[in-house]
């Protein structure tokens, strides 16, 4: 028997919002047209929790909105000058931990880290560039992993479990030796399709469908234009 | 007094660092004189293990000046990894635009930017020799300060053939605009009534270049003769079907000093048949070589003074006017004169806006069949005639995508030994039996690199920076005098 969902009442950034109990903080404010910054969040995968670009302050402490449910009089603040340094940092961590090389990435102009890092005006990394050693992945006829541009999110490991219903990549190892591996020794060895919802999953580009690169002019990819988020912030009008 | 070495570091006004050491024995003659780019970039190294289709969009990286040539270079040669090099007329035509609008706004970067100085202040009667403009006038601000309408008619020819790449490969510098096998968009009636927009204003402007190219040459051929000049053979494409002038597609062409014939009608996919590389210690740049003619002989020119001498004709008409009076001053015979290179570079200039009005003008860029393809290669050769001249990309890319083997051959490191004999050659004239070099001295021999317009950044494939100096050592090598440019 289902019982009907009650509907709460909360608060972002002074705005006060109705909800359905049982919901993510994220995907409230989503609903009430609020961007709240996140890269690791994707569809309606679990929430993993990990790239923690959508913290917030909920009643004074800092949590993870895509994890974290709504519940009656909840007070968030969002877009803060402290949270936006923070989310600042945490993406400029990303860029440096990694080798980010926008200026011939095919996922320029689609990048959600990219995007993101325009969002918040960062021109230039604060932190020291780490360059990793890290290999690129090319066994698999129609699609390649290049490990120099993964942010661990994860979304490829629940995309591949949860909407594939594969296991095709796992992480190994913990801390900063942290990495993702697939599931053999390399893509071609595993189950992947190319038609499979993870490869699509990808918010930068370290999992990408081979052969299709730059195909898209510059000046029609979907950053071009609009930043991150701004389909959500659209008015209800706007959306229509 | 000693032997001595001069070192001029870094060479000025050209695209990247160089270094060039002169020296002289006791009786102050010039026994070496050397160009050394120092400079070390690995673009062939670095891009090993990458997938074929980031290559035209990582290797135009390059450079800043003329990043297209790397681009469609490296497009031309993954069209035939994908089997698509018979591009739909689309593709050709777009990729064919981008190119010119390149060559015109590089060939105005070089001749109105970095080398105007030295043509107009030598020749407005305030100095004596066509190279005698006093050091504080050799740059863009005294010339747009003494000749405002030229010095805007630069700037606005360059933005012009920014736009040009703009409107085909999405981005002024570093675009996408060449796939494998194809381009990634056409050319909207907007963008095409855009930039006819000024064309004509841009013929007249381009004639006037050439003519101001022409008269500096003419009025002071005695001068201009002998300086950094020397006989040469000269290669570079030429149209596979008539010989004609074609920057961006052909077969390789070399004549020698004579204009005989000694390479023709070759597929540029057996460049190895016909050019070599040397390696000397002394320079990150190698030495390219004519096979058949071995390393002493056979080195060449390219660039816009080799390729009027190899063209049979140029298949525009104000353009053809032009090389048929720069022709007629050697009779028809190659020209060899190192300073000949600004003239036939606006020549150049003047044909690169002909064919971009002809395109503007062709239906076939508003078409929607962008790219093609066809049975598989694993290794490749992309050539084409970029602005300083004949640009060599070869590569090998494995049955998983990667690419494996490449080697770049840079238009600038074609023209490496033509550029260090003109350093020798100045050097030799205007530096021996004096014992104190002078600035206006100095100045000679870059003015000599200049003409050929050097890309050094290019052609070292630079990790680090490195300035322009000229170092004077005695016999007992020890260093007696340095000037450095920063």
């Amino acid at each position: 028997m289902t019982k009907n969902k009650q509907t709460l009442t909360i608060t972002i950034d002074g705005k006060k919002i109705a909800v359905e109990e049982g919901i993510t903080i994220l995907k409230a404010a989503e609903k009430a047209g609020i961007y709240i910054p996140h890269l690791c969040a994707y569809k309606d995968l679990i929430p993993h929790g990990s790239c923690r670009v959508c913290s917030v302050r909920v009643n004074g402490r800092i949590q993870a909105s895509c994890v974290q449910t709504v519940s009656e009089g909840m007070v968030i603040e969002s877009d803060t000058a402290e949270l936006l340094e923070y989310r600042r940092m945490i993406v400029d961590m990303l860029f440096v931990e990694g080798n980010h090389f926008c200026m011939f990435c095919e996922k320029s102009g689609h990048c959600e880290l990219q995007a993101m890092a325009y969002r918040f005006g960062i021109t230039a990394p604060q932190f020291p560039y780490l360059n990793p050693n890290r290999d690129i992945d090319l066994s698999h006829p129609d699609v390649f992993l290049d490990h120099n541009r993964c942010i661990l999110c994860g979304r490829c490991v629940r995309t591949s479990q949860e909407l594939d219903h594969k296991n095709v990549f796992q992480f190994v190892n913990r801390g900063h030796k942290k990495r993702l591996e697939v599931n053999a020794k390399g893509l071609a060895e595993t189950d992947l399709n190319v038609t499979d919802s993870v490869v699509n999953a990808c918010p930068v580009g370290a999992l990408m469908k081979k052969r299709v690169g730059y195909e898209v002019p510059i000046g029609n990819r979907p950053f071009d234009h609009a930043s991150i988020g701004s389909e959500i912030e659209k008015t209800e009008g706007e959306r229509k | 007094m000693g032997t001595r070495k001069y070192t001029i570091l870094p060479v000025t006004r050209v695209e990247g660092h160089g270094k060039v050491t002169i020296h002289m024995n006791e009786a102050n003659e010039v026994t070496e004189a050397r160009l050394h780019i120092v400079e070390f970039r690995g673009f062939e190294r670095f891009i090993l293990g990458r997938p074929y289709w980031e290559v035209p969009v990582i290797v135009q990286r390059l450079c800043g000046i003329c990043p297209v040539s790397h681009h469609l270079a490296a497009a031309k040669a993954m069209d035939r990894i994908v089997g698509g090099e018979d591009l739909t007329p689309t593709a050709e035509k777009m990729r064919r635009l981008m190119h010119y609008g390149q060559m015109f706004q590089s060939h105005a970067l070089h001749f109105f930017h970095l080398s105007s100085p030295d043509l107009l202040f030598g020749t407005d009667g305030t100095a004596l020799s066509a190279f005698d403009a006093p050091p504080e006038m050799r740059n863009i601000l005294a010339v747009a300060g003494k000749f405002p309408e030229l010095a805007v008619q630069g700037v606005m020819m360059r933005k012009y053939g920014q736009e040009v790449i703009k409107a085909t490969a999405g981005k002024k510098i570093h675009g996408t605009g060449a796939i494998p096998g194809g381009i990634n968009k056409n050319l909207s009636i907007e963008e095409r009534d855009f930039l006819l927009k000024d064309i004509d204003k841009m013929i007249e402007w381009s004639k006037s270049a050439v003519k101001i190219a022409k008269d500096f040459t003419l009025g002071h051929v005695e001068e201009l003769l002998p300086f950094g000049s020397f006989d040469s053979n000269h290669l570079s494409l030429v149209r596979k079907s008539d010989g004609a002038l074609d920057l961006y597609d052909g077969v390789l062409r070399a004549v020698d000093k004579d204009g005989n014939r000694i390479v023709d009608d070759v597929d540029y996919q057996r460049y190895l048949e016909v050019v070599s590389e040397e390696v000397r210690s002394w320079s990150y740049m190698k030495f390219p070589f004519i096979k058949k003619l071995g390393h002493e002989q056979g080195w060449y020119r390219v660039g816009p003074l080799a390729r009027l001498n190899t063209a049979s004709f140029i298949p525009t008409p104000l353009a053809e006017n032009e090389r048929k009076e720069f022709k007629a001053v050697t009779n028809g015979k190659p020209n060899n004169v190192t300073m000949c290179y600004h003239w036939a570079r606006m020549i150049e200039l003047l044909h690169s806006i002909e064919m971009i009005q002809e395109l503007l003008h062709d239906s076939d860029l508003q078409g929607t069949d962008l790219v093609t393809s066809g049975p598989r290669r694993e290794e490749t050769v992309g050539v084409l005639e970029a602005p300083r001249g004949t640009l060599f990309h070869h590569y090998r890319v494995d049955k998983n995508d990667a690419v494996v083997m490449a080697n770049l051959i840079v238009s600038t490191t074609n023209n490496n030994e033509p550029m260090n004999q003109a350093v020798k050659r100045v050097a030799k004239d205007h530096f021996t039996g004096k014992s104190n070099i002078t600035e206006n001295l100095l100045n000679r021999i870059e003015v000599a690199i200049r003409a050929y317009d050097p890309c050094l950044s290019c052609a070292t494939h630079a990790l680090g920076k490195m300035p322009l100096v000229v170092e004077l050592y005695d016999a007992g090598n020890s260093l007696l005098d340095s000037k450095i440019r920063e």
